[in-house]
């Protein structure tokens, strides 16, 4: 653990432990029940949390990392107390908001008013509260003109805002949040981070619970990684971040593995590939804005003339977001002998925005039609680190700004 | 490091979900904003609002007076109306705060999965709006009762705590109705049926003096154990007068009230009970 906290925690988890029984068969009726009374009451034990210990320190901004049904979901909804724990202890420090939802029971059938004050109270404000905060909230969401309209006759962006700005005005001093928050178009997602930047920067302690590691790079001072309900990492998200990418490889190898059959006809094999910093290093973070180097070695089983290097890096939403081929720019990349390991590179100035990319390599003969010998996927994964906050494209292009006095009409005299 | 830690003082305890959380006034709150969204959502919901509301058990007494009245003749007591929609009114209160209950933590299932709050706060506020429309057909048959020909008396205001009475018997309903029915759903055909019978049962049409006239005095004194059938008798004394027996001397002896007493209060410690039970698991069990 880094530097012992001199501060009390804000928040402590001790041995925490959750199992949830489900029934073998689901006997939802007292009719069931009452005839086949003998079939005993068979139930399957799941553990969600096994012996969940960590302490946040105030001011912290705290990921809790996980892939799917790791848990993490479960202790968040510990921690807001949702769920009740089986054993084990949780304690805070000052007041905490949930938000695992936005706008959860808002009402269609109601104005803005009242679905502010009706939510505001159920995340913990008071009544009186709520209804002096409804201008701040009204005006942070800019629907001073629809505050008559019933919530029905929203459109899914007005309705977003509405139940985000009411989220923020809870001020609470602990905040657990869901990454499903974060959910929605590109603006709205980079509000969210904006408004996640600045609560950082007013010291309130965030738990952050996240399969992104991208953003727990961007955010978080320290991370928790579970894997089956138990903590395997604790510490600095760049630790937690590559123990959490093992997982992550051991588990997708071990599913393509199951699958067996690797794509392509097999006379060559892409026998490995990795992404090379600026110092030629292999690495699994590069940042932004830095020369970056995709490289391949690859093993021919046949004599092969000018096969082709496709290598596309796809973001977490399944983009192509670049894709680099040896087709369009050497088209002949010479006579291969089988045995003769060979390398390919790629070098390219980083403009990927930060976030998670798997770089996937496509190895084909030439000629039409393109026919497969070998793919490389899933088998890699970088992540890039930018310098600061983005404002959220796919891509961080350098750029320069220009802001001066002028008229529209002297922009088009001089653009002209 | 384990012996440094037990001296912090390590803030408040995060506890799991429970019926009131420790914290009578958010429920209380709660209870009340629900409520009252719920009304008035049901009240401006609709071009006619309240009529609507009103419609049912109007309706209901319309068909069943001139039945009970014109086609057979049931009683031969005076103010027959004014007794019978007073019934109606009382029951449909009854039939609506348990009715309502039963699916009402599956109908807020949203709110119970994604938001930490008093789980009572559910049950209690369908009980609470079941209230307000009660309040208001109240006023319905005191007018109903005016143009009858009787005359407003005090005996009226005795009402009050009759009907909080009633509430109390529907809370403890309400409670273990809405706690069972996450575990076992034919809970709500079962409890419709019962209604059913309950409204049959609790000398709503049939007043308590007819099956007298008729010499089912035991059979009589028997229905009043049902707390329902109880309060409407004495409701019916109150505000129609000595016509209608007042309920210690139906029953056969005011000690004999204790029976329909110790039901309501023995399902309010049961509702109350079962639904304390449940209430940690019922995020899990939806």
């Amino acid at each position: 653990m880094p530097a012992a906290p001199k501060q009390a925690p804000a928040v402590t988890v001790e041995n925490v432990f959750k199992r949830f029984r489900t029934p073998e068969e689901a006997t939802h009726t007292l009719k069931e029940r009452v005839l086949h009374p003998l079939r005993g009451h068979g139930h399957r034990e799941f553990t969600a949390l096994d012996d969940v210990s960590f302490e946040v320190r105030p001011g912290e901004f705290f990921g809790i990392v996980g892939r799917n049904g790791s848990g993490k979901s479960t202790l968040l909804k510990c921690l807001a107390g949702i769920y009740g724990v089986d054993s084990g202890q949780m304690f805070r420090r000052g007041r905490m908001a949930t938000f695992i939802e936005l706008g959860v029971g808002f009402n269609p059938d109601l104005a803005a008013y009242d679905n502010v004050v009706l939510n505001g109270i159920m995340m913990g404000l008071t009544s009186a509260e709520a209804k002096a905060r409804y201008r701040k909230i009204i005006e942070f969401a800019e629907l001073e003109d629809f505050q008559e309209l019933k919530l029905k006759n929203y459109s899914s962006g007005m309705h977003v805002r509405l139940a985000f700005s009411v989220a923020i005005q809870v001020d609470a001093d602990i905040l657990l949040i869901d990454e499903v928050l974060a959910v929605g178009d590109a603006a709205f997602q980079q509000k969210c981070f904006d408004v996640f930047h600045r609560m950082r920067e007013e010291e309130r302690t965030i738990l952050f619970v996240t399969h992104d590691m991208s953003a727990v790079m961007r955010f978080c001072h320290r991370a928790v990684l579970l894997e089956h309900g138990k903590v395997v990492a604790l510490g600095e998200p760049r630790e937690v971040g590559d123990l959490y990418m093992d997982l992550n490889f051991n588990h997708q190898a071990a599913q393509a593995q199951q699958r067996g059959a690797r794509p392509g006809n097999g006379r060559a094999r892409i026998v490995d590939a990795w992404i090379e910093d600026e110092q030629g290093l292999r690495h699994d973070h590069v940042r932004t804005g830095t020369r970056t180097t995709f490289r391949a070695v690859v093993e021919f089983h046949e004599a092969m003339e000018d096969p082709s290097l496709t290598v596309a890096f796809t973001n977490e939403q399944g983009q192509n977001v670049v894709i680099f081929s040896t087709i369009l720019e050497h088209d002949r990349t010479g006579t291969f002998q089988p045995g003769e390991p060979a390398a390919f590179a790629v070098s390219f100035e980083n403009i990927l925005a930060p976030g998670r990319y798997a770089p996937i390599a496509n190895l084909a003969h030439r000629g039409t039609g393109h026919e497969l010998i070998d793919r490389w996927e899933k088998q890699l994964s970088i992540v890039v680190v930018g310098y600061g906050p983005t404002a959220g494209g796919i891509v961080d292009v350098p750029c320069e700004w220009e802001i001066g006095s002028g008229s529209r009409d002297q922009a088009i005299e001089s653009s002209a | 490091m384990a012996a440094a830690r037990g001296v912090l003082d390590r803030g408040e305890p995060i506890r799991g979900p429970s019926a009131i959380g420790g914290d009578l006034r958010r429920t209380a709150t709660l209870t009340i904003v629900i409520a009252r969204t719920d009304f008035k959502l049901r009240f401006f919901g609709s071009v006619l609002g309240y009529v609507w509301q009103l419609m049912r058990p109007l309706m209901l007494f319309g068909v069943l007076y001139f039945v009970f009245t014109q086609l057979i003749h049931v009683a031969n007591l005076p103010f027959y109306g004014v007794a019978l929609l007073l019934g109606i009114v009382l029951f449909t209160f009854f039939s609506e705060a348990t009715g309502g209950a039963v699916t009402c933590v599956m109908g807020r299932e949203n709110l119970v999965r994604k938001i930490q709050f008093p789980r009572m706060v559910i049950p209690m506020s369908v009980v609470l709006t079941a209230c307000f429309n009660l309040a208001l057909n109240l006023v319905v048959v005191f007018i109903f009762a005016s143009i009858s020909g009787l005359t407003p008396r005090w005996t009226w205001l005795a009402l009050l705590p009759l009907v909080l009475l009633l509430v109390a018997f529907a809370s403890g309903l309400a409670m273990m109705l809405s706690a069972l029915y996450v575990r076992y759903r034919d809970i709500q055909p079962i409890w419709e049926v019962f209604l059913q019978a309950l409204f049959y049962g609790s000398l709503i049409i049939v007043p308590f003096e007819t099956v007298v006239q008729q010499g089912h005095t035991q059979i009589a004194h028997i229905l009043l154990a049902d707390p329902l059938a109880a309060i409407v008798q004495e409701a019916r004394n109150l505000v129609v007068g000595s016509a209608y027996v007042a309920a210690p001397r139906a029953i056969g002896g005011a000690g004999w009230l204790l029976v329909p007493i110790a039901i309501i209060v023995g399902t309010c410690v049961v509702g109350w009970r079962v639904f304390n039970r449940e209430a940690p698991r019922i995020a899990e069990e939806l």
